[in-house]
C-alpha cells in the first residue's frame, strides 16, 4: 500500500506523491505489455532468420530424409492437407447439426442444460487427454491403426466443441423476426432454417469453423499420442494411410541432436504458421464483413 | 432460446422434417457420446492399473520407475514435475497477465489497444509446437550460458516458455473481467478525489477480483495440461526436485513417452498411460469448474 493512500476515512491529500506512485505504476504495467509484445517479435524474427533460408521448391516438394540437405516436407504438407479436410468434413456438419438442435430444436429442460454444460467442460479438457481417447477407441478399437482418419476422426472430437460454440452464437444472433417471417408464409421449421436462419448466419458459422481448423491444423499432443510420429517418405492417398503432418514433422525435427534439422524445423514453422494465419485472417475477414 | 414456432396447423408436415430433427438430436447427442468416452475409457483401463498397483502406492509413492525392475508406481515425482513447471509459468503469466490487463482497460489509449490486442491474440494462436522449438533453440541455450551446469533439458526454460503461452489467455480474460467493472465505479472513485492508479488498483481490481482469479484457475490449469513444450524442453527423469534447473518429467510428458514408446494393448505400461491420464483430466477438470464457478459468481456480483 502507497502511503499516500485515502484510508480509514482520514483523507490524504499528497498528491503529487499520489501521483508519482501512479506513474510508477503505469511504467510497470507498460513494462509488462512490453514483454509480451516483445516475445512474439522475437519468436518470429528468429523463426524468420533461421526458418526463411531453408524454404526452397526442394523443400516443399522432398520427402523428410536422413540427409538434412535433402529432407523436405511433402508429405507433411500433404498429410495436414487431408486432416484439415477430413476434419472439416465431420466436425462441420456435426458441430453445426448440433448447434441448430440446441439454439432451434432443443426444448428449454434439464437434458438440454446439461447438453450445453458438458459441450462447455469438452472445450476445455486438455488436448492429450482426446489423444488417450483416440488412442483407444478408434486406433486400437476400431482397429483404423494410425491412419489418417483416426488422426482425423481425434481431431474433430476436440475441435467439435469449438465449432460448435461458434455456430450457436452465429444462429442466435439471426433475429427471429426472419423466422416469423419465413412461419406466416407457412414454412416448417426445417424450411425456415434451410432458406432463412442458415444463410443469415452462415459467415458467422464458416470463420468459427475456420477458427477451429486453424486450431486443429496446429495440434501435436492428440497425433503423438496415437502414435503419428513415424517416418513417412510417400503420399497418403486414401484416409486409411499412414501419415506424417506438419506439427509432427517440427516436433521430430525439433527432437534431433543434429542441429542441421533445427533449420529445417524452422522452415516447416514458416510454413505451418503461414497457413494458420491465413486461415485465421480469413476467418476475421469474414466475420468482418457480416458484421457490417 | 428460440422465441416463435412454426404454426402446429401446417399441412405441410412431411416425414422428412422429422428425420432432420431426428439427426440434429443424434449430432447434439454425440457430444454426451465423447464424454462418456473419455471417462469410460479412462476408468476402463485404470481399473486395470488398480488391479495390480494399489491407488495408495499410485497416489502416495514417491519413486516413479514404471519400466525399470524394481518396478515403482508413485506418481508423486510426475505430479511434482507439472506443478514446478505450471508454478514457474504461472510466476511469469499472473503478474504480467494481470498488469497488461489492467494497462489495456485502464491506461491504454485506443491506439494502444489496437496495436497490442492482435499481437497478444498472434501469440495466443501459436501452435503448442512452436513454443516447444523456440524453448529447445532460443531459450535453453540462453539458459545455459547465464547459469553454467544447466542441462539441455530443465524445467527452468520450459516454464518460461509456458508462461509466455499462457499470458494472453490470463491478459484477455482478466481485460475482459477489468472492463465488465461499471463505469460508475469509477466516476465514484475519481469523485471524492482518487487518482486513476488509486482507482485502478483500489476499486477495478477488487471489483473485478473473481473474474481475475478465474483467468488465474484456467491458466493454470492450461500450464498443467500443457504437453508439447515440456515434454521438448524439461525432459524425461521424474523426480521430487524443486530445483527449476534440473530436468523433470510432467505426467504429460510421460504419457507422450509412453505411446511413443509402442506399448501392447493390455500391459502394465499401456495401463499407466491411463492412470495418469485419468489423475490429469480430474485435476483439469476440478480446476476449469472452479473458474466457471467463479465467472457466474462475478458475473452475477454486477447484475
Amino acid at each position: 500500500m502507497s502511503p499516500g493512500a485515502p484510508r480509514g476515512g482520514r483523507f490524504d491529500t499528497r498528491l503529487e506523491a499520489r501521483r508519482r506512485a501512479g506513474i510508477r505504476f503505469m511504467w510497470l504495467c507498460r513494462l509488462a505489455v512490453a514483454f509480451g509484445v516483445a516475445s512474439l517479435v522475437v519468436l518470429l524474427v528468429s523463426l524468420a532468420a533461421d526458418g526463411l533460408p531453408a524454404l526452397s521448391f526442394e523443400f516443399l516438394t522432398s520427402y523428410p530424409s536422413r540427409f538434412p540437405e535433402r529432407a523436405g516436407i511433402r508429405s507433411a504438407i500433404l498429410g495436414s492437407a487431408w486432416m484439415l479436410a477430413l476434419v472439416a468434413v465431420m466436425s462441420f456438419p456435426l458441430g453445426v447439426g448440433a448447434a441448430l438442435y440446441l439454439e432451434e430444436y432443443a426444448p428449454t429442460n434439464r437434458f438440454t442444460t446439461l447438453l450445453k454444460t458438458n459441450i462447455a467442460n469438452l472445450a476445455s479438457v486438455p488436448s492429450i487427454v482426446y489423444g488417450i481417447l483416440g488412442l483407444a477407441v478408434f486406433v486400437r478399437f476400431l482397429a483404423l491403426e494410425r491412419s489418417l482418419l483416426a488422426g482425423a476422426a481425434t481431431l474433430s472430437l476436440l475441435v467439435l466443441p469449438i465449432v460448435n460454440i461458434a455456430a450457436r452464437e452465429a444462429i442466435r444472433a439471426v433475429p427471429d423476426s426472419l423466422r416469423e417471417a419465413a412461419y406466416a408464409l407457412g414454412a416448417t421449421r426445417w424450411q425456415a432454417i434451410r432458406h432463412h436462419v442458415l444463410p443469415a448466419a452462415m459467415p458467422g458459422i464458416l470463420s468459427g469453423t475456420i477458427l477451429g481448423l486453424s486450431r486443429a491444423g496446429g495440434e501435436t499432443a492428440p497425433l503423438l499420442i496415437i502414435g503419428a510420429l513415424t517416418f513417412i517418405a510417400f503420399d497418403p492417398l486414401s484416409p486409411m494411410d499412414p501419415f506424417t503432418a506438419l506439427p509432427i514433422q517440427i516436433f521430430n525435427w525439433t527432437t534431433d541432436p543434429r542441429g542441421e534439422f533445427h533449420a529445417l524445423a524452422a522452415g516447416a514453422i514458416v510454413v505451418l504458421l503461414g497457413v494458420l494465419l491465413m486461415m485465421n485472417a480469413a476467418a476475421i475477414l469474414i466475420r468482418n464483413r457480416f458484421e457490417r | 432460446m428460440r422465441k416463435s414456432e412454426p404454426g402446429s396447423a401446417s399441412r405441410h408436415t412431411r416425414v422428412g422434417e422429422r428425420l432432420i430433427g431426428a439427426l440434429l438430436f443424434a449430432s447434439g447427442a454425440l457430444s454426451i457420446v465423447a464424454t462418456v468416452g473419455i471417462v469410460v475409457v479412462l476408468l476402463t483401463e485404470s481399473l486395470g492399473f488398480f488391479a495390480e498397483v494399489s491407488p495408495v502406492e499410485f497416489l502416495a509413492g514417491t519413486r516413479w520407475s514404471p519400466d525399470l525392475v524394481p518396478r515403482s508406481f508413485g506418481i508423486l515425482p510426475l505430479v511434482n514435475g507439472t506443478f514446478l513447471v505450471a508454478a514457474g509459468a504461472a510466476l511469469i503469466a499472473l503478474p504480467v497477465g494481470l498488469a497488461t490487463a489492467i494497462y489495456l482497460s485502464e491506461f491504454a489509449s485506443i491506439r494502444t489497444k489496437r496495436t497490442v490486442k492482435p499481437a497478444l491474440e498472434i501469440l495466443a494462436g501459436i501452435p503448442t509446437v512452436v513454443y516447444g522449438y523456440f524453448a529447445v533453440i532460443l531459450v535453453t541455450p540462453v539458459l545455459r550460458t547465464l547459469f553454467p551446469g544447466v542441462g539441455v533439458f530443465n524445467a527452468a526454460s520450459a516454464a518460461i516458455v509456458v508462461g509466455i503461452m499462457i499470458l494472453p489467455m490470463v491478459s484477455s480474460l482478466s481485460e475482459d473481467a477489468l472492463s465488465a467493472v461499471p463505469g460508475s465505479l469509477r466516476e465514484a472513485a475519481y469523485g471524492v478525489g482518487a487518482t486513476r492508479f488509486e482507482v485502478a488498483t483500489r476499486i477495478v481490481v477488487p471489483a473485478g477480483l473473481p473474474g481475475i482469479a478465474a483467468s488465474f484457475i484456467l491458466a493454470i490449469s492450461r500450464a498443467i495440461a500443457e504437453t508439447i513444450v515440456v515434454t521438448l524442453a524439461a525432459g524425461a527423469t521424474p523426480g521430487m526436485t524443486l530445483d527449476l534447473l534440473q530436468s523433470v518429467q510432467t505426467m504429460t510428458a510421460y504419457i507422450v513417452q509412453v505411446s511413443l514408446g509402442d506399448a501392447p494393448s493390455g500391459s502394465i505400461e499401456y495401463r499407466t498411460l491411463f492412470a495418469v491420464g485419468l489423475l490429469l483430466f480430474l485435476i483439469t477438470l476440478a480446476l476449469n469448474l472452479l473458474s466457471q464457478r467463479m465467472t457466474t459468481r462475478f458475473r452475477e456480483s454486477f447484475r
